[in-house]
């Protein structure tokens, strides 16, 4: 089987289908149609870019290119998690917990991928690693984003509670135990219910575009597969990071709780 | 057992002050309201940052760890929390397995009015009155050295009042604790006679 080439020709003609739901949307006084025709633009732009940059990558297979555009990955998915925090930690935490917690469990995942399981020769070969990272770090961006924002939402309100389970003499970490396991729990709902629920209801993204793209459709299970299962360690691992982390943040050394080193996020 | 010293303790709302309570004695704390009261027990506590030392007996706070400080220097808040679906997943670990402390809290619960059985309860079916109370024993059966009360009685009626009062005294006596009791009733001073002192503009003012 061979790839079918998309002309701009054909790409014009799905974008009658944006247009028109614009249309809609200001015919029916929806109010969206400005979000819809910036977002359909911006997605555009940013696609082509990207399309563009991975060409220049991918035909020099320069280790320093690569690394510098893992960053900028990296530096993106951290802002997006703070983004979406409503209450934030203040100074440098709010971002750092964030990235770092996804750069230790989205790079380890991906480096075990490319070295041990597909085994690419040079292991940063740029055509299997950017894909890959960029999975990881979009699937681990939201397990963290929600992991986090659920463990400072429920410390803020529940102040009094850790506050009687420290005075009643335990320790912080007894204190926060039951508000980190739920937000653990929350960071990790998501990908589970897309691995049960994969291939009963849609067929996974990229598994429709290796299909699309002329793969046997076999091949395009396992290699969804395989990443199914790496995005799920990687957001179960970085979920427990950020939660650590942000859970140990929340108290000082004297084990109070210190809500005063949260922001409230909606004020930015 | 212990004398509760402060030493020079500070907060935002509050400049360095000194109070030494003996073991057993009982010490009165009242003040308008927003003078920084409950942020003093707080502090005590240490549940929020702030500058100066306490001492327990000949024991620093900075040298203990900070739960097990809490556990011997119990704060009962204004209003108290209760994290567990029941009373008595509340009561400090294990308490309940030894026969003597078993006793001993069954003997509080009958002075306050309830059955043994009152653990089982769920916490959220509880009155306001009943939640105070109980959180009396709750502190009690941490076995605190100092007590620290915000309000220990504010919301019950004169009956239960006078029932906790007894059963803070008893304890007092019994424990040979240090208590500090912040207080507006100024009746409920002079009934439990004692040093007295109000909060003014941030300093430690003794009453006559």
């Amino acid at each position: 089987m061979t790839m079918i080439h998309l002309s701009p020709w054909d790409l014009g003609i799905a974008s009658i289908l944006i247009f028109l739901l614009a249309g809609m949307s200001w015919r029916l006084r929806l109010g969206v149609e400005r979000r819809v025709l910036i977002a359909a633009s911006r997605s555009a732009v940013q696609l082509t870019l990207v399309g563009m940059v991975l060409k220049l990558l991918f035909a020099q297979t320069n280790l320093a290119l690569i690394g510098l555009m893992a960053l900028v990955m990296l530096s993106v998915a951290g802002f997006e998690v703070m983004q979406r925090q409503k209450r934030r930690y203040r100074g440098g935490w709010g971002y750092g917990i964030g990235a770092f917690s996804m750069f230790l469990s989205s790079f380890s995942v991906t480096l075990m991928a490319l070295t041990v399981v597909i085994g690419v020769e040079p292991w940063y070969q740029p055509q299997y690693l950017i894909p890959l990272l960029g999975m990881m770090l979009g699937n681990t961006m939201n397990g963290v984003a929600i992991a986090l924002d659920n463990l400072t939402r429920q410390a803020w309100e529940s102040r009094g509670k850790i506050e009687a389970r420290l005075l009643g003499g335990q320790s912080w970490e007894t204190a926060i135990q039951d508000i980190r396991r739920d937000a653990l729990r929350s960071g990790l709902i998501p990908i589970v219910n897309a691995m049960s629920t994969a291939g009963l209801v849609s067929l996974p993204g990229m598994m429709t575009g290796q299909i699309l793209a002329g793969s046997p459709p076999m091949e395009a299970a396992k290699y969804q597969l395989l990443i199914m299962f790496l995005i799920s360690g990687g957001t179960g691992l970085g979920s427990m990071v950020a939660v650590w982390l942000g859970s140990r943040r929340l108290f000082d050394d004297r084990q109070r709780l210190r809500l005063d080193r949260l922001a409230d996020g909606s004020k930015f | 057992m212990a004398a509760l010293r402060l030493k020079a303790i500070s907060h935002p709302l509050i400049r360095p002050l000194d109070l030494d309570i003996d073991a057993g004695e009982l010490v009165f704390l009242s003040g308008p309201s927003g003078s920084g009261k409950s942020l003093l027990l707080r502090a005590i506590a240490d549940l929020d940052p702030h500058q100066g030392e306490v001492w327990l007996g000949s024991e620093a706070r900075s040298a203990l760890a900070p739960p097990i400080w809490r556990r011997r220097v119990g704060l009962l808040p204004a209003e108290p929390f209760w994290w567990g679906d029941a009373v008595g997943e509340h009561l400090p670990h294990g308490v309940m397995d030894a026969a003597t402390t078993q006793d001993r809290i069954g003997g509080w619960l009958g002075i306050l009015g309830f059955e043994r059985d009152v653990l089982d309860w769920e916490v959220a079916r509880l009155s306001t009155g009943e939640r105070q109370r109980l959180a009396l024993i709750r502190l009690l059966a941490q076995g605190p050295e100092a007590l620290l009360l915000d309000e220990a009685t504010a919301n019950l009626d004169p009956a239960n009042r006078d029932q906790a009062e007894r059963l803070i005294d008893d304890y007092r006596r019994t424990a040979t604790a240090a208590v500090l009791w912040v207080s507006h009733d100024p009746v409920q001073r002079q009934r439990l006679g004692s040093r007295a002192y109000t909060i003014l503009d941030g300093a430690l003012v003794p009453e006559p």
